[in-house]
């Protein structure tokens, strides 16, 4: 269970979050949507913390998570999972070392155990055993992301996030990867907070949708709901057009 | 509009009150890596794979250093003492001078040289690509991952660094006296014994390993800190590389005064 309540940031003189508000509820796989720039990789980052906010609160299963120190907040870390939008792959290690990393590191398993559960999280994503002694900079884009992918869902994290997980796939890979995504929600029972440009891709993931727009929530809903929402950003954004409220705003001087 | 003060004063104190900050930044880092130390997990595996980077592969520049210094030292020593019929100093001087001084702070400058961008440039690369955020979601504190190995191996190395570059000067000058000026080499060595004492020694490893906190220290911040892509690595390195500089010859001369300052 995730908790934003009015989260604000800025970047130096740059408003980017002006009060989110966001609740997603234990098991539920929520899919954030919103135009490039609009703060919801921040929004990812506030929550586990790599970004500070600078006002209001963030409680994850009821506990605050704001201004923990680095001890308790690696306690409540532990329930992540986390794949980042660059991938974000520790380049000094062997592909099969990323995806085990947090089962080594973090849970102290043993390298031959974790070696194995690895290659089957590589497998998961579509990638063969022998991509597991590569070096990540041998990867291409859409590779990494897949490893990140395995190994946000590794060490079977309770709340997982996905910051685009399909960007950069094919279109078969992309619905693979969607599979795996409503997997880990229902057989693992996890709670997903997902950021896509993709439709297709959010209306196969979602329990919930939401709507970033400057910095604010202004629409949240059943995925169900997302055609009839009755809001215009909403519609102008899953449809696509070049023209309508948010058009309006980029042309303002 | 706000009006630009460009009075030098101005210009003065907001240097002085930005260095200022610097410190004070720098300070906490060191105070939070040192905490560390003491926290486990060490991830003591990284600790060896740096001090192998750091020293195994620091020895052939150290080793050259410190044998050309030795020996053009000798050779000046030589001709500034045959001024005086004191030709005979010159392995006395040549000890005291590498051992005390020029072993110590050439072999940590090459040395920073060498380490302190590769940290900077390393570190500073995992941290606007992410991977430093990634490390702290995989509940691994990157402090004792990346930090504290690099400060463990740096402290530990230096010292036998030094050591190194402390006997092949003394041989740099050993060779040139012996080949060149006609010294008399059992006389040489006897010589340098007799010169060399335990706190010459003492003090410099006192300073190898300073050096060596120093080398990692300015790496790390630096790189840990940087942002702003390929540009940001890049000042992070010139920056760790100046900065180390500065801090070992100034830490050199605290540490000869408080050593040596009460001496006759
Ligand atoms: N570390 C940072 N320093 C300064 N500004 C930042 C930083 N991180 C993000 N921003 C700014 O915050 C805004 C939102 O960034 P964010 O990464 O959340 O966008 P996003 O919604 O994820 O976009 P995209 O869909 O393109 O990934 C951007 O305008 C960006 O310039
Ligand atoms: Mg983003």
């Amino acid at each position: 269970m995730i908790e934003m309540h009015e989260v604000t940031k800025a970047f130096g003189p740059k408003q980017v979050l002006n009060g989110i508000n966001l609740t997603i509820k234990k098991g539920q796989s929520l899919v954030v949507i919103g135009g490039s720039g609009s703060g919801k990789s921040v929004t990812l980052k506030c929550i586990l913390g790599i970004v500070h906010p600078d006002s209001g609160s963030i409680k994850v299963d009821g506990q605050e998570v704001t201004g923990l120190s680095a001890r308790e907040r690696k306690k409540v870390l532990s329930k992540f999972g986390m794949l980042f939008q660059s991938a974000a792959l520790f380049d000094s290690l062997p592909v099969w070392q990323n995806v085990a990393f947090g089962l080594i590191q973090g849970k102290g398993m043993k390298k031959a155990e974790a070696k194995e559960i690895a290659i089957e999280k590589l497998r998961r994503v579509g990638l063969t055993p022998d991509v597991g002694d590569l070096s990540p900079a041998e990867l291409s884009g859409g590779m990494q992301k897949r490893v990140g992918l395995a190994r946000a869902i590794a060490t079977e994290p309770e709340i997982i996030f996905f910051d685009e997980p399909t960007t950069g796939l094919d279109p078969i890979m992309a619905d693979v990867i969607n599979d795996l995504i409503v997997e880990c929600v229902t057989d693992l029972g996890a709670t997903t907070l997902s950021i896509t440009h993709d439709m297709a891709s959010a209306r196969k993931i979602a329990d919930r949708i939401t709507m970033i727009y400057e910095g604010r929530m202004i629409w949240e809903g059943d995925k169900k709901e997302i055609d009839v929402s009755g809001n215009d950003y909403v519609d102008q954004f899953i449809h696509g057009r070049a023209h309508g409220p948010i058009q309006m705003q980029l042309l303002k001087p | 509009m706000e009006v630009r003060v460009n009075n030098p004063l101005a210009i003065i104190g907001r240097i002085f009150l930005s260095s200022l900050a610097e410190v004070g930044r720098l300070s906490q880092f060191a105070s939070i890596a040192l905490i560390h130390i003491f926290r486990p997990p060490i991830y003591w595996r990284l600790a060896l794979q740096q001090m192998w980077l750091i020293g195994y592969n620091s020895l052939p520049v150290v080793g050259l250093t410190a044998l050309f210094t030795g020996a053009a030292l000798a050779q000046q020593i030589f001709v500034g003492g045959s001024r005086f019929n004191a030709e005979s100093v010159v392995p006395g001087v040549v000890v005291i001078a590498i051992v005390r001084e020029l072993g110590p702070v050439l072999g940590g400058l090459m040395v920073a040289g060498r380490v302190s961008s590769a940290m900077a440039a390393e570190l500073g690369t995992m941290r606007v690509t992410e991977q430093i955020d990634a490390l702290t979601t995989l509940s691994t504190d990157p402090i004792n991952y990346l930090i504290v190995p690099r400060l463990i191996a740096a402290v530990i190395t230096l010292p036998f660094l030094v050591l190194v570059a402390n006997v092949i000067g003394v041989l740099g000058g050993f060779m040139i006296g012996t080949e060149r000026l006609g010294l008399n080499a059992g006389t040489y060595l006897q010589v340098t014994a007799d010169f060399l004492e335990r706190a010459d020694v003492v003090s410099s490893l006192v300073k190898a390993a300073v050096f060596g906190f120093i080398i990692a220290l300015m790496g790390s911040y630096h790189g840990y800190n940087s942002r702003g892509g390929a540009q940001g690595v890049g000042k992070a390195t010139t920056n760790a590389v100046v900065s180390a500089f500065i801090m070992i010859l100034l830490a050199n001369l605290i540490i000869t005064v408080i050593v040596f300052g009460n001496q006759l």
